[in-house]
């Protein structure tokens, strides 16, 4: 694997490559020094064009403890603010000498058009509504640790899948490792096509939440309003979100998800969130394990762990 | 001026075809003899495996300038257009300052009158290409300009495309319309459906097309002005204007090569090359699109040439311009793709077009003695890969890199003069 730029594409053996690959670095993690030489004398620089807290500082806690050296771009200092093209921007970093280029931009596509003009790799931390394989693999990783497995679990992922690029990631990688995924949400927040999507699509929380093993709940965000996809925040916390009642139509074992960062009292009740069933923080902690994986796996051939 | 002879081509024009030399003279084809003629001429074109044919005419070109002359200029757009086997262009008026007072139209026409073909002007409907004041139209008219439209942008306002249909019936001019619901279409980048869905991509649904076209339709209905409907793309939106066509109503339309070539899923390499207005759709639109040329309904072929520098089209796919190089794949992706007799194929090319600009009486033939000897030579059977370096534009955004098509130009001929030549343009 060169490059990682999205889930879409990758085959059941490569993402459960990437997961069996994480359990050595969780081990790592738990170490009392918690730091390999696997990446020693590599590179690897983070391009933000959108602001990150959670996802940024994962990758760059990954490569830490991977022994990566680190070039941290600031893009709201940068030439970018002087008018400096996105491909000048890649080809300067570049030159420095970087072996991977973790991106994330605004528009669905960018790390696609990154690498044609890079020889490293590009690592895509969230482009547009498109993808964030990162996130999905630690969601997977995570729906392992606590289920056993991900084939055959129901999973129902609500909120606004439009809009997600988390949701796309997810729905493949779910899929492909044998879940069967409903999407949740008014139609006004869901792709307007779901051709070829191996998903079931449901506007009803309450007749999908007894039925399902995995409630993964999206960010909501405020400026949907505004553009006429729902009436308001109220409007739809009282359907589509997961509020204290709602949770006692789940099973007992059934887990609740969220990518972070949490709108409590819209899509998870603040009382929610706290609950034992929700995993939220450790998707979190797996994140780093799941991006040292990915570091590893693209540029750690021959490095010695 | 010297006399040309085209010797050993097949001669085709709406009449038919015939092998045939043609003899050119003074501007003007002095003679199309049959059996091989002396070569007498001071310049003689091989047209061996060739069809002659009347130059072909685009209505819809962005040259670019005045303003964005990084892009394009009058002189290289009129190159590229030579090459292609055009005798003939239409600018659209969306330069910078915009075609819309009679002060830039003569520029543009200025700027066109050494090129290596007749540049006419389009001018915009309204001031600014703002939706809001009618350009001088009358003054416009006068200049000799017969297209009017704000392309790139539809007009949104009904009342006032009324009002501009019912102006321009009184000066016999058409209005072009770029059909697209602005507010429908806000932000797509992609058209909407299963492809935007899956990259991710803010789309624009077909019905922003189709709700316009419908609406215009109407307007022509109420006013008897008269429509052409640009690069048309959807399979309602061919179904409406044949509809409109059967009931009488004054309206046309043209199709371009990358709406019958290309589908959505090219958008899913990401390339802004893709990027275009009215977008790439399914594969259903594109046939339905050949289907409208085959069958007729769509009058004419245009290229919606739009030039745009590298870096412009380096942007994410979501903030790049739309638009792609057209005038010099044009009649090699119609060869290529569209399976038409070659004389379905000039109709469509050039004395279509030609008669909807009103400029039959110098382009789209017949090839006969005393016709303004505006001419291209096509080898219909040329295989060349298409190198976005090796283009005549000034930019280089081609969605057609490194594919291989066939058909080529061989010569063309402006009012008599040879202006490509084997393949090169002379000036």
């Amino acid at each position: 694997m060169k490059h990682l730029l999205g889930i879409e594409g990758l085959g059941r053996d490569d993402i459960e490559h990437l997961l069996d690959l994480t359990d050595s670095f969780v081990e790592v993690s738990r170490r009392r020094v918690p730091k390999v030489p696997a990446l020693q004398g590599r590179t690897v620089t983070w391009l933000f064009y959108e602001d990150s807290t959670r996802t940024r500082l994962s990758f760059e806690q990954a490569a830490k403890r991977l022994s990566a050296d680190t070039l941290s771009f600031s893009v709201s200092s940068s030439a970018v603010n002087k008018g400096e093209s996105l491909r000048d921007t890649v080809e300067t970093i570049e030159a420095m000498g970087v072996d991977a280029i973790v991106v994330r931009h605004r528009s669905a596509g960018v790390p696609h058009q990154i690498t044609k003009w890079v020889s490293g790799s590009v690592i895509n931390a969230g482009d547009g509504w498109h993808e964030h394989p990162t996130q999905a693999l630690l969601d997977c990783y995570t729906m392992r640790e606590h289920l056993g497995g991900i084939d055959g679990l129901r999973i129902a992922v609500v909120g606004d899948v439009k809009h997600s690029r988390v949701a796309r990631s997810d729905a493949w990688a779910f899929t492909e490792l044998g879940a069967e995924v409903t999407l949740v949400a008014p139609p006004t927040l869901l792709p307007p096509s779901l051709d070829g999507w191996p998903v079931a699509v449901s506007h009803d929380l309450d007749a999908v939440l007894p039925k399902v093993d995995v409630v993964y709940l999206l960010r909501m965000q405020r400026e949907r309003m505004t553009e006429a996809l729902v009436p308001s925040l109220r409007e739809y916390t009282a359907r589509y979100g997961l509020t204290r009642s709602r949770v006692d139509l789940l099973g007992d074992k059934a887990i609740v998800m969220h990518p972070g960062p949490m709108n409590r009292g819209i899509e998870i009740a603040a009382d929610v969130a706290d609950l034992p069933r929700s995993v939220v923080t450790d998707q979190v902690r797996n994140g780093v394990a799941v991006r040292m994986a990915v570091l590893f796996e693209l540029l750690g051939s021959g490095g010695e762990r | 001026m010297k006399s040309v002879l085209i010797r050993g081509g097949r001669v085709v024009d709406a009449g038919g075809e015939r092998a045939a030399d043609v003899a050119v003279e003074d501007g003007r084809i002095a003679a199309v003899v049959a059996d091989g003629s002396e070569p007498s001429a001071d310049v003689v074109l091989d047209a061996g495996g060739c069809v002659v044919a009347p130059g072909l005419v685009d209505l819809h070109a962005h040259l670019r300038q005045p303003g964005r002359e990084e892009a394009e200029t009058v002189e290289t757009g009129a190159r590229a257009a030579a090459l292609g086997g055009f005798t003939c262009v239409l600018a659209m008026p969306n330069t910078d300052p915009p075609v819309d007072s009679a002060g830039v139209a003569r520029e543009v026409l200025e700027l066109g009158r050494d090129a290596c073909c007749e540049v006419h002007t389009s001018a915009a409907i309204t001031v600014g290409r703002q939706g809001a004041q009618l350009t001088p139209m009358a003054e416009l008219a006068a200049l000799g300009v017969r297209f009017f439209t704000d392309d790139g942008n539809g007009v949104q306002d009904g009342r006032l495309m009324r009002r501009a249909l019912e102006y321009a019936r009184g000066l016999g001019v058409t209005l072009a319309q770029h059909c697209e619901d602005a507010v429908l279409a806000a932000g797509g980048a992609m058209h909407e459906g299963a492809w935007s869905s899956r990259l991710g991509l803010p789309g624009q649904p077909a019905e922003a097309e189709e709700l316009m076209v419908m609406r215009d339709i109407a307007l022509a209905r109420l006013t008897g002005g008269r429509v052409h409907f640009q690069h048309l793309s959807t399979r309602r939106s061919v179904d409406l204007v044949a509809a409109a066509k059967a009931e009488g109503l004054p309206v046309s339309c043209e199709a371009t090569p990358h709406h019958f070539t290309l589908t959505d899923e090219s958008c899913a390499s990401y390339d802004p090359a893709f990027k275009v207005n009215p977008p790439l759709r399914p594969a259903d639109d594109v046939a339905a699109v050949r289907a409208g040329l085959a069958g007729g309904v769509i009058d004419c072929i245009a290229t919606d040439h739009a030039p745009h520098p590298q870096e412009d089209k380096e942007q994410p796919f979501d903030q790049a311009p739309p638009g792609m190089l057209g005038l010099e794949t044009a009649l090699a992706l119609a060869l290529t793709h569209l399976g038409l007799p070659i004389v379905d194929l000039l109709a469509l090319l050039s004395w279509r077009p030609a008669a909807l600009l009103g400029v039959g009486d110098r382009h789209g033939g017949p090839i006969e003695a005393g016709r303004p000897a505006n001419l291209s030579v096509i080898d219909p059977a040329a295989t060349w890969t298409v190198d976005p370096s090796a283009l005549a534009s000034r930019s280089r955004n081609t969605p057609y890199a490194g594919m291989t098509l066939t058909g080529r130009v061989r010569h063309t001929l402006l009012a008599g003069e040879p202006v490509v030549v084997d393949g090169e343009a002379q000036r």
